[in-house]
C-alpha cells in the first residue's frame, strides 16, 4: 500500500464529506429496518440436516471416477537452494504416476497478492510456486507425488531425497527489528497517525501506564483441512475448493492457466471452517497443474502438519501501549505502536492499531506500526486479524489505569467514549458501547467484583472479574452481484457465488429475502458456493452479510421495476413508480394506498411469464467513507486461578454487542460465542512454537497446538443492543470477528483481578501466573 | 472375515495401510466420517466400533475385521434421526458442521457410557452412580474439538437428550 | 507409511514367534503407534496386532489385581475393584488422552508410548537422539516446557508421557513378560530407562520380549488420588502430574507412596521423598520439603524450571487432600 492509495482515499473521503448523506448508499435507512418479519426470527440452519446426518459433501468429498491421490513434500531448511533432488526411487514406488517437482511443473506466474482496490486479486503469497530449486521458508512445497492411493502418495512422498545448500535465514524477531519497515499505509488506512504531541503529553500527565504487550503467532486451524479436488474436462477447470473466496480464485485460476473466466468453476458449497485462513496458496495450484499431466482428477487434501508449514497464520507481535491521563482520568495521550511480522511477498499487515483509532477520545495520539521481514510462510488474515490482539494491549492498559487510579475500568471507559471519531472527526453512523456495557455488567454482576485484586477465594481458587471493549469496523465488500428469479408460482431462487463456513450465509439471506421480496421463508431457494453463479465478494472482514444484502437490495429494486413493466396499464398498480410502491404479501404494494396491490402471479400470469430474472451488483459502499462505522462489544469474565498450579480455569463469560441490526439470533448467538471461544484459546493456550533457530514450527499438530475443548468453556452469555445503523443494508453490521475481539483483555484483567499479577505476555499460561 | 459397516459385510482393504477412517470415505463414499488432523487429537473422525467409539484415524481397516462400524450414516437417517440429531439441530451445536458427525457419534456412545456407570477425570466419588452434570458432558466430550465455537450448543443438546432419556 | 505386513496374534507364543528377529512391531490399540508410523517416527516391517490375547482384569489371590495386556485403558478404569481399590489408577487413567483413545489403547501399549517431545516428531526437521542416536538433540536449546527436570542427560531430556503409568509406578505394580527365553516379572519402577547415553533404550525389554500382564499387590493406600496439571483443562498431556497414596495411623504417616510424571524419561518414584516423610505429620510443608530433598538433583531448563516448585506445590496440595479425615 503506497503514499498515492493514501492520497486517493483521503481526498475521496474529502469529496464524500461534502456529500450531502441522502445522496449515498445508506442516506435513507433501509425500509426493512422498520418492518422486519422472517428478519430477526430465531431459525435453525437451512443445511442443518445434511450437516448432522453427514450428508453435507466437503471438498475432499466428492466422488470422481479416475480419481488420483497427492501428497506433498516440504522443504526442510529456512533459506537455501535444492542441490541434489533424486525422485527415482519415488517414481518407480507401486502406483506412483507422477512427480512434480520445479523440474516439471509448467511455468507459472506468481499470485497476485490480496488487495483492497484490485478485488480480483487473492494470493496470500507472491512467491514463486515450484519454480525454481530455491527455497525461501522452511516448509515450502518443494515436490507433489501423484499416485493409486492416498496411501501410495504417502509413502512414495518419503521416498525422495533431498540435499540443500543452506543460506543464512532471517528467523528471529528482536533481531530484525533493526530492518523493520514502516510501510505509509495500513489496509486503506495511513499507517501513522501523529495528533499532537503525544510523548510530551505522556510525560507531564499525572497518570500514565506504558507498557509492551507480546502475542505469539497463532494458526487458523479449521478443523476441516485444506482439500482440493481437481478436474481438467477438456479445456476447462473445475476445482472442488474448501474456500471462502470461491469468484475470486476462479478469476485467478483463470488468469494464471492462460483460460477464459467461463473455463474455470470454483465449488465450495460447504467449507469446514475458515476463519481468514481458507484461501488461495500453493497447493491448489499444485494440485491443478499435477491434474492436468496425469490427465486425470488429483485430490489433494493437506495433512495437519502440513498446513502448518505452507498456511500462514497470524503473526506474532510486540506492541507498546501508553496512555496519559489528567486528574480526572481523561486520556491526554494514546500511544500504540509495535512490532509485527509482513514479509514482503505477503498480504496481511495485521492492523492490530487500526481499532485503537476509534476506540478513545484522547487530545493527542502516536499511533504506527512496523514491518519486520523474515524468512516464513506468508501471515495472513485470521479472524479480526489486528483487532483481536490489538484490543488485547489496549484494553489491558486502560485496565491498567484504572487500577492505578483507583477508578473503575468501565466508569474510565466512560470518561473517554467519544461522541464522534476521535481522529477523523467523521460522525459515527451509530454506536452504543456504553450501553452494552450497561446491560453487560447488569447481568454479569459487575458491582460484586472487588477492586482489590485477590481479594476473593475459595480453597486453593483464586476469584477474578475482568472486562474489556471488543471492536470491528463495519465493512461492506464492493463486487457482490445477486441474480434473483421470481417464479408465477410465488417462489423465488435467489443466485450468487457466496460462501458459508459455518456463518448460516443461505439461511439469514432467505429471512432476508422473504421480507425484501413479501414473500414466505419456505418459498425462497437460495443458491451459492459456485463460481458459475453471481460473483459474490470473498468472505472476509465480516462483510458477507452486508454485501449480499446490499446486492439483493439493488436486484430487488430492479425486480420493482421490471415487475411494474410487465403489469403494465391493466394493473391496480398501474401509474405507480417503483418508489411509490413496496413488495410485499406476495405481491406490489402501493405505500399511500396499500389496497392497490396486484400479486406476483397474477402480473406474471396477465403478462404470460413463468418466471421474471434480474441481476444486480450492490452499490459502491460509499458509506463506509462517509461515516465512521463500528461495532463493539463489553465482554465481562470471571475465572478462577489455583493458588497451587497457576491454572487458569474460567468460570463465566460474557459478551454484550453493539452489532446493528441482529438478523438471526439464534445464528448470531452462536457466531459471537464462536469468537468468544477462539479468544479464550488466544488468552490462555494458543501459540505457535516457531523455532527461531531453525525457522521451522515445531507444534504442528492438533495435540500441540492447544484449542480449548468442551472442558475449557463455560456457558457462554450473549446479548446485544439490537440497534440498527441506519446506514447499513437492514440496519446490520458484520458479526463474525468481534466475538474474539476483546477476550484475550478481559481475561487478563480478570488474572489480574484474582491474583495481582499482570501478564502482558500471550497465551497466560500457568507459569506465568506462578 | 469382514467389516460390518452400519450392517453391511464389506471386505477389509488389501493394503493394510488403510486406516478404517480411508476405507469409508475413499473406498466406500462414506464421507459423514470427517478426517480433522489424521494424529488422534481432533475427534473429528470418531465412529462406534461394537458400540464403543473410537478414532478412525488411528484404526488401521484390518483392525476392524470381524467387528461392527457404526457411522454416522448408520446412527439415523432422514426418515428416523438420532434424537441426538435433531437436538443439535435445535440448539444450534454446530456452524460449519465439520467436526459434527464426530460429535453426534461421540455423544451417542458417551450417554450410554454415563448409563453404564463410567466414571470420568471430573466425577467426585468414583463408586457413587454417575450423574449426567454439565461439567460430566462437557470433560467426556473433551475428545471432540470444534473450532467454531459450538460448544455451549452441543453441551445443551447432549443435556436435552438425556434428560428425555431419563424421563 | 512404508509398507508393512500385519497379522493378529491368537496366543502370546504366537505373537512372540511372529515378531521375532525382525522390524516388526507389536500393534495394541494403536493410539501411539500408527500416528508415529504416519510421522515416519516408527517404520516397522510388520505388525503383530496382540489384541486378541487376554485383557482381563481379575483378583489375585492376595487382593491385588492382574490386568492382561491387551486390557483397554477404559475397561481398567471402569472396572469396579479399579474404582473402589485404586482410584489413582483409575483417576490417572480417566485424566489420559480422550474416551475414544482410552476405548482403544491397551494397558501394554500404554507401558510403550513414546514421548511427545516435538524434536522427536519432527523427522524431516529436527535431530533426536532418541529417534537417530547420534544424531543431536534439538529440544536442549528449544522449547522444552514439557521436558524432564531430573534424570535427563546430555542426549536427551524427554518426558514419559504416560499418566497410567505414574499410578503403577506408586502402586508398585509388576510387569510380567514372555519372551523366547521365557517369562520374567520386572517391577514397574526400574521398566522404564532413564536415557543416559542411550535414550533410545527406553524400557528393560530385552528384543523379542513382550508385556503380558501387569500385577499389582492389594492397595497398601487408605486413600489415593491423581492430579494432572496442564494449561488446557483436558485432552492435554501432563506438565506435572502427581500420583499419591496414603495411610495414616494416629496422626502419622504411616504408608506413602508418591510418583510423578511429566518431570522425567521415566514416571519419577519419589523413594526419597517417601522416606523422609513415613513416620511424619501429612503437613504441606513436609511434603513440599520432602520433594524438595528428592527434586535435589533436579536440573531444569529455561523453559520448565516453573515445574521444581509446581511439582512440590501440587503434591503438598494432594497430600493435605489425601490426609483429610472426613474419609
Amino acid at each position: 500500500m503506497s503514499r498515492i492509495q493514501n492520497a486517493v482515499i483521503e481526498s475521496v473521503k474529502t469529496v464524500l464529506g461534502w456529500v450531502p448523506a441522502q445522496w449515498l448508499p445508506g442516506g435513507t435507512p433501509d425500509p426493512l429496518i422498520e418492518r422486519r418479519a422472517a428478519i430477526g426470527r430465531q431459525a435453525s440452519r437451512q443445511d442443518g440436516p445434511a450437516k448432522v446426518r453427514g450428508e453435507a459433501r466437503f471438498a475432499a468429498e466428492v466422488a470422481m471416477d479416475r480419481l488420483t491421490y497427492a501428497s506433498l513434500v516440504h522443504g526442510t531448511v529456512t533459506r537455501g537452494r535444492i542441490t541434489r533432488l533424486e525422485t527415482a526411487a519415488a517414481e518407480a514406488a507401486p502406483g506412483v504416476i507422477l512427480v512434480l517437482t520445479h523440474r516439471n511443473m509448467p511455468r507459472l506466474a506468481p499470485l497476485a497478492l490480496i488487495s483492497f482496490t484490485d478485488l480480483s486479486a487473492v494470493g496470500n503469497s507472491s512467491l514463486p510456486i515450484l519454480q525454481d530449486p530455491v527455497v525461501r521458508y522452511n516448509g515450502q512445497v518443494v515436490a507433489l507425488v501423484v499416485a493409486e492411493t492416498q496411501e501410495q502418495a504417502d509413502h512414495a512422498a518419503q521416498l525422495i531425497e533431498i540435499d540443500y545448500a543452506a543460506d543464512a535465514a532471517r528467523t528471529r524477531f528482536e533481531g530484525a527489528k533493526d530492518d523493520a519497515r514502516t510501510p505509509a499505509s495500513i489496509l486503506i488506512e495511513k499507517n501513522h497517525v501523529s495528533v499532537g504531541d503525544a510523548e510530551r503529553e505522556l510525560e507531564r500527565a499525572p497518570h500514565r501506564v506504558d507498557n509492551v504487550y507480546r502475542t505469539p503467532g497463532h494458526n487458523h486451524n479449521a478443523l476441516e483441512l485444506h482439500a482440493v479436488t481437481v478436474a481438467w474436462q477438456g479445456g476447462s477447470l473445475v476445482v472442488h475448493d474448501a474456500t471462502q473466496m470461491i469468484a475470486p480464485s476462479a478469476n485467478v485460476l483463470a488468469r494464471l492457466f492462460g483460460l477464459k473466466k467461463e473455463q474455470v468453476r470454483v465449488l465450495s458449497p460447504f467449507v469446514g471452517g475458515g476463519f481468514g485462513g481458507k484461501g488461495l496458496w500453493d497447493h491448489q495450484i499444485v494440485a491443478i497443474a499435477a491434474a492436468r499431466l496425469v490427465d486425470r482428477p488429483v485430490r489433494l487434501v493437506l495433512s495437519r502438519d502440513s498446513v502448518y508449514r505452507i498456511i500462514g497464520g497470524r503473526t506474532p507481535t510486540e506492541q507498546r501501549v501508553a496512555i496519559g491521563a489528567d486528574t480526572e482520568g481523561r486520556f491526554t495521550a494514546l500511544v500504540h505502536t509495535g512490532y509485527s511480522i509482513m514479509p514482503t511477498y505477503g498480504a496481511c499487515p495485521e492492523q492490530y492499531t487500526l481499532g485503537t483509532r476509534a476506540l478513545y477520545r484522547a487530545r493527542s495520539f502516536e499511533i504506527v506500526q512496523r514491518h519486520l521481514d523474515l524468512d516464513i510462510v506468508p501471515n495472513t488474515f485470521m479472524r479480526a486479524p489486528g483487532e483481536a490482539i490489538g484490543t488485547f494491549a489496549v484494553e489491558c492498559a486502560v485496565d491498567e489505569l484504572a487500577h492505578a487510579m483507583s477508578v473503575d475500568p468501565i466508569e474510565l471507559r466512560r470518561r473517554n467514549e467519544p461522541d464522534r471519531h476521535p481522529i477523523s472527526g467523521t460522525a459515527f453512523s451509530q454506536r452504543a458501547l456504553m450501553q452494552a456495557y450497561a446491560d453487560g455488567a447488569g447481568r454479569f454482576g459487575w458491582e460484586r467484583r472487588l477492586a482489590q485484586p485477590g481479594a476473593r477465594r475459595d480453597g486453593e481458587w483464586l476469584l477474578g472479574m475482568g472486562c474489556a471493549s471488543g471492536s470491528f469496523p463495519y465493512v461492506r465488500m464492493p463486487g457482490a452481484n445477486v441474480r434473483i428469479t421470481l417464479r408465477r408460482t410465488g417462489e423465488a431462487t435467489l443466485s450468487c457465488s457466496a460462501q458459508d463456513m459455518g456463518m448460516g450465509t443461505a439461511t439469514v439471506q432467505i429471512q432476508h429475502a422473504a421480507d425484501r421480496l413479501g414473500l414466505p421463508v419456505e418459498a425462497i431457494t437460495f443458491e451459492m458456493g459456485d463460481s458459475s453463479l453471481p460473483a459474490g465478494p470473498l468472505a472476509g472482514g465480516s462483510a458477507q452479510t452486508v454485501s449480499i444484502a446490499g446486492a439483493i437490495m439493488a436486484a430487488a429494486d430492479k425486480l420493482t421495476a421490471e415487475l411494474l413493466r410487465l403489469a403494465g396499464n391493466a394493473s391496480p398498480v398501474a401509474g405507480l413508480r417503483a418508489g411509490e410502491v413496496r413488495l410485499v404479501d406476495g405481491g406490489i404494494t402501493s405505500i399511500a394506498n396499500p389496497s392497490q396491490r396486484e400479486s406476483y402471479q397474477s402480473i406474471l400470469t396477465r403478462a404470460a411469464r413463468n418466471e421474471v430474472t434480474v441481476s444486480a451488483a450492490g452499490s459502491p459502499p460509499l458509506e463506509m467513507l462517509k461515516f465512521a462505522m463500528h461495532s463493539s462489544s463489553a465482554i465481562f469474565c470471571a475465572l478462577r486461578v489455583s493458588q497451587v498450579t497457576g491454572e487458569i480455569r474460567v468460570d463465566r463469560l460474557l459478551g454484550s454487542f453493539d452489532c446493528g441490526t441482529i438478523l438471526n439470533p439464534k445464528t448470531a448467538a452462536s457466531q459471537f460465542r464462536g469468537g468468544m471461544i477462539m479468544g479464550l484459546g488466544l488468552a490462555l493456550t494458543e501459540e505457535t512454537l516457531f523455532d527461531e533457530r531453525s525457522g521451522r514450527i515445531m507444534n504442528a499438530t492438533l495435540a500441540d497446538y492447544h484449542i480449548p475443548s468442551h472442558l475449557d468453556v463455560p456457558e457462554i452469555d450473549v446479548m446485544w443492543t439490537g440497534i440498527p445503523d441506519p446506514r447499513s443494508p437492514l440496519g446490520a453490521r458484520g458479526i463474525g470477528e468481534i466475538g474474539i475481539t476483546g477476550v484475550a483483555a478481559a481475561v487478563a484483567n480478570a488474572v489480574f483481578n484474582a491474583t495481582g499479577k499482570r501478564i502482558r505476555d500471550l497465551p497466560i499460561t500457568l507459569d506465568k501466573v506462578l | 472375515m469382514a467389516i460390518r459397516i452400519n450392517g453391511t459385510e464389506v471386505a477389509a482393504p488389501d493394503d493394510v495401510r488403510v486406516s478404517l477412517l480411508d476405507l469409508l470415505r475413499e473406498r466406500l463414499h462414506l464421507t459423514g466420517t470427517k478426517v480433522g488432523c489424521n494424529q488422534g487429537a481432533c475427534g473429528a473422525c470418531t465412529v462406534l466400533v461394537d458400540g464403543e467409539r473410537v478414532l478412525s484415524c488411528l484404526t488401521l481397516a484390518v483392525q476392524a475385521e470381524g467387528r461392527s462400524v457404526t457411522t454416522i450414516e448408520g446412527l439415523g437417517s432422514a426418515d428416523s434421526p438420532h434424537p441426538l440429531q435433531l437436538a443439535f439441530i435445535e440448539h444450534d451445536g454446530f456452524q460449519c458442521g465439520y467436526c459434527t458427525p464426530g460429535q453426534v457419534c461421540a455423544a451417542a456412545a458417551m450417554l450410554r457410557e454415563i448409563e453404564a456407570g463410567v466414571p470420568s477425570y471430573v466425577t467426585a466419588d468414583l463408586t457413587a452412580p454417575v450423574l449426567v452434570t454439565r461439567e460430566e458432558v462437557r470433560e467426556r466430550m473433551s475428545g471432540n474439538l470444534c473450532r467454531c465455537g459450538a460448544h455451549n450448543g452441543i453441551v445443551d443438546a447432549i443435556l436435552e437428550v438425556a434428560a428425555g432419556r431419563a424421563a | 507409511m512404508m509398507p508393512f505386513t500385519y497379522s493378529r496374534a491368537a496366543s502370546i507364543d504366537q505373537a512372540i514367534e511372529m515378531a521375532a528377529g525382525g522390524r516388526s512391531h507389536l500393534l495394541g490399540g494403536g493410539t501411539n503407534l500408527v500416528d508415529l508410523m504416519r510421522k515416519g517416527v516408527e517404520r516397522p516391517s510388520g505388525l503383530v496386532d496382540v489384541t486378541a490375547l487376554p485383557g482381563t482384569i481379575e483378583e489375585t489371590g492376595g487382593g491385588g489385581l492382574r490386568i492382561g495386556a491387551a486390557a483397554r485403558n477404559s475397561a481398567v478404569a471402569a472396572h469396579p475393584l479399579v474404582r473402589a481399590r485404586y482410584p489413582m489408577l483409575a483417576r490417572a487413567i480417566l485424566a489420559g488422552a480422550s474416551a475414544q483413545i482410552r476405548n482403544m489403547a491397551t494397558v501394554g501399549g500404554n507401558l510403550m508410548q513414546r514421548t511427545r517431545c516435538v524434536y522427536f516428531q519432527d523427522v524431516a526437521g529436527a535431530r533426536c537422539n532418541k529417534r537417530a542416536p547420534g544424531s543431536g538433540c534439538d529440544a536442549a536449546g528449544g522449547f522444552n516446557r514439557y521436558h524432564a527436570i531430573i534424570g535427563a542427560s546430555p542426549q536427551c531430556i524427554a518426558t514419559h508421557p504416560s499418566d497410567m503409568c505414574v499410578a503403577l509406578a506408586a502402586l508398585d505394580a509388576r510387569i510380567h513378560v514372555a519372551g523366547a527365553g521365557g517369562a520374567r516379572t520386572i517391577p514397574m519402577v526400574d521398566f522404564h530407562r532413564l536415557p543416559g547415553e542411550r535414550p533410545d533404550l527406553e524400557t528393560l525389554l530385552e528384543p523379542g520380549e513382550m508385556i503380558v500382564a501387569v500385577e499389582i499387590d492389594a492397595s497398601p493406600f487408605a486413600r489415593s488420588t491423581y492430579r494432572k496439571v496442564r494449561d488446557r483443562a483436558s485432552y492435554a498431556f501432563a506438565l506435572v502430574s502427581v500420583a499419591a497414596g496414603l495411610t495414616m495411623r494416629a496422626g502419622r504417616i504411616e504408608k506413602i507412596g508418591i510418583a510423578l510424571g511429566g518431570i522425567a524419561a521415566k514416571p519419577w518414584r519419589a523413594l526419597r521423598a517417601e522416606a523422609a516423610l513415613r513416620g511424619g505429620p501429612a503437613t504441606a510443608q513436609a511434603f513440599e520439603a520432602a520433594l524438595a530433598v528428592e527434586l535435589a538433583d533436579a536440573a531444569p531448563l529455561p523453559g520448565n524450571a516453573f515445574k521444581v516448585g509446581l511439582a512440590q506445590r501440587t503434591l503438598g496440595a494432594v497430600c493435605i487432600e489425601l490426609s483429610g479425615s472426613d474419609r
